[in-house]
């Protein structure tokens, strides 16, 4: 198996023992990567940056004692700043943009001796289900059952793309109100989104910020727990980054589960839940009652006002957040005609570099939060938000020590199907994900089973906040139990 | 609650985004749309709850009120469209 196949655990062992060099590695994934280039998922790619690094990763495995990302090769989600690579949140209106700093995120990776490939593709400033709202164009899943291109799911589509197709070893994403975990779905991978404050924000282009957070997108729950690791802990650049010492997730792995109780939110059992996605989610409960938890049904009574709160607070944070691009210190300016004032400029600044999804969240979001409906809207959503939290710390109060849900209401749809008429169809594809982002919980998303079309299918497991250790070997059995090892046929 | 033509060349404005008269009829379509579908939060009892401000009740560390950083005009400007003698250039701003 071409080395671009790999885990970063096998690779770790492989690089440690001296049977792989980085640079091969590395040398393996950038062919994979060029060859990938019909999935449009690396967007910038970095091969002298990488090969450069992955030297040096080889000096230091020779020398001893290299961390575990130590000459891996991983992607970057375009929202992360890489020192003077091209950093533009899948917008026009950072077209150009090459930061003179490295985020924390990246910054640590490189620290541990991981590689950099590139950058991903994404939808544009995080905001998107499908990747169609990408300056690039969209990044397209390499599982395809017919003659559709269909998305990886967004908004860190290009993310999972590339970790799906072998293009990399692991990528970066984020996750504002399912970002990581639907793609992730979508393409058969897993990705976890951390605790609020678990992973530091700095250097991370803002969406929503008291949604967003960093993670790992790999290709097992095992290389989650190598690569949270290396990314999670205080940043005293994020004064919302928690000053929480950081575990040894990777060791949390045990597969005992025995004793632990699994609530089942009954409030997730949508009408009109399609048969296969209700067959999957009791297949998981059946996984985890043999591995010896125990399935408790709960309530989570306010669920079916999580989205709704989520799009209204979201765009209110991200139309405060994007009031920075205005054609002054960075990206786009537009030409400006005879006579055009500064006000012209921040106007036709941000028609031009903006696409039509982030105007609109933009605008909802000042509207919420104009004179006069702040708190018919604004306030209303952060109360609700606040009942939200209450419902999930009731039940993990009772003594439940995981959440066991869907991760999509769907397998991957085709590119262009969903959200052209009403915006708002597309919002649907985060019913299930939104509501941790809310409450600041962590959620995983690992792929379980495929569809009767043939496509990836995950469950999301739900955990106590700052427990990412325990809930990441909950996955870990589930991911053992389910024994998900298909890979999309190469089309691409 | 629908949002008028008016209403949407006015939230138009206050974004700071330019958008042609021809084209405001679906804008506010779409954030007509959007709006209803926060509109279901009408039906929660939010009576005594505070609003969340902070997602981890946590207090904001301070630090020492010290120079850390600075000294990097170069760096600062340099994705600037527009730099000039060390500054940002805009459009004239007073008369």
């Amino acid at each position: 198996m071409s080395a671009n196949t790999w885990t970063i655990a096998s690779a770790r062992d492989a690089l440690r023992k001296g049977e792989v060099t980085a640079v091969d590695l590395t040398m393996a994934c950038l062919t994979a990567m060029d060859a990938g280039d019909g999935l449009n998922a690396f967007v910038h790619k970095t091969p002298e940056l990488a090969l450069d690094q992955a030297r040096a990763a080889d000096a230091r495995l020779a020398a001893g004692a290299a961390p575990a990302m130590c000459g891996i090769p991983v992607g970057v989600k375009d929202l992360f700043a890489v020192k003077g690579v091209p950093t533009q949140a899948g917008s026009n209106i950072l077209r150009g943009f090459k930061p003179e700093y490295e985020s924390t995120v990246t910054a640590k990776l490189w620290g541990a001796g991981a590689v950099c490939l590139g950058k991903l593709n994404m939808d544009e400033f995080a905001m998107g289900s499908s990747n169609e709202s990408s300056c690039y164009g969209p990044a397209v899943n390499p599982w395809k059952v017919d003659e559709r291109k269909l998305t990886p799911g967004g908004s860190s589509g290009g993310s999972a793309a590339a970790v799906a197709a072998d293009l990399c070893l692991a990528a970066t994403g984020t996750d504002t109100g399912g970002s990581i975990r639907q793609p992730a779905a979508f393409c058969g991978i897993t990705g976890i989104k951390p605790t609020y404050g678990r992973v530091s924000r700095w250097g991370v282009v803002a969406y929503a910020s008291s949604l967003d957070q960093a993670g790992p997108m790999t290709k097992s729950v095992r290389d989650a727990a190598i690569m949270l690791g290396a990314i999670a802990g205080h940043d005293p650049k994020d004064s919302t980054s928690a000053d929480l010492a950081v575990p040894d997730f990777e060791a949390a792995l045990t597969g005992d589960i025995r004793g632990k109780w699994i609530g089942i939110p009954r409030e997730y059992r949508l009408d009109g839940m399609p048969a296969e996605i209700a067959a999957l989610w009791d297949r998981g409960m059946d996984m985890l009652r043999d591995a010896g938890a125990q399935i408790v049904d709960i309530s989570l009574p306010h669920t079916k006002f999580a989205l709704p709160t989520y799009y209204v607070i979201a765009p209110a944070e991200a139309s405060s957040n994007l009031a920075r691009y205005d054609g002054v210190r960075y990206g786009h300016r537009a030409k400006l005609a005879q006579g055009d004032g500064i006000t012209e400029m921040y106007e036709k600044t941000r028609a031009e570099g903006f696409g039509p999804e982030v105007q609109r969240r933009i605008m909802a979001g000042t509207y919420v939060l104009s004179a006069g409906f702040y708190d018919a809207y604004y306030n209303r959503a952060r109360k609700v938000r606040a009942l939200i939290k209450r419902d999930f710390e009731q039940a993990f109060a009772a003594g439940i020590d995981a959440i066991l849900a869907p991760t999509t209401p769907s397998s991957a749809f085709g590119l262009g199907e969903q959200g052209g008429a009403d915006p708002v169809e597309m919002y649907l594809n985060d019913v299930f994900t939104v509501t941790l982002n809310l409450a600041g919980l962590p959620g995983v998303a690992v792929p379980v089973g495929l569809d009767s079309k043939g496509l990836p299918l995950g469950l999301q497991m739900i955990g106590r906040p700052w427990e990412e250790a325990d809930l990441l070997n909950h996955a870990y059995v589930l991911e053992r139990a389910a024994g998900f090892v298909a890979k999309p046929a190469k089309w691409w | 609650m629908s949002i008028d033509i008016d209403t949407a060349r006015k939230v138009a404005k206050l974004s700071r985004i330019r958008v042609e008269e021809g084209d405001l009829l679906a804008l506010a379509d779409k954030l007509s749309s959007i709006l209803g579908f926060m509109e279901q939060l009408k039906e929660v009892d939010v009576t005594g709850v505070e609003p969340m401000t902070s997602v981890t009740p946590m207090r904001l560390k301070r630090r020492v009120d010290v120079v850390t950083d600075g000294d990097q005009q170069a760096a600062v400007l340099k994705n600037a469209p527009d730099a000039r003698e060390g500054f940002f250039a805009v459009p004239k701003v007073v008369e």
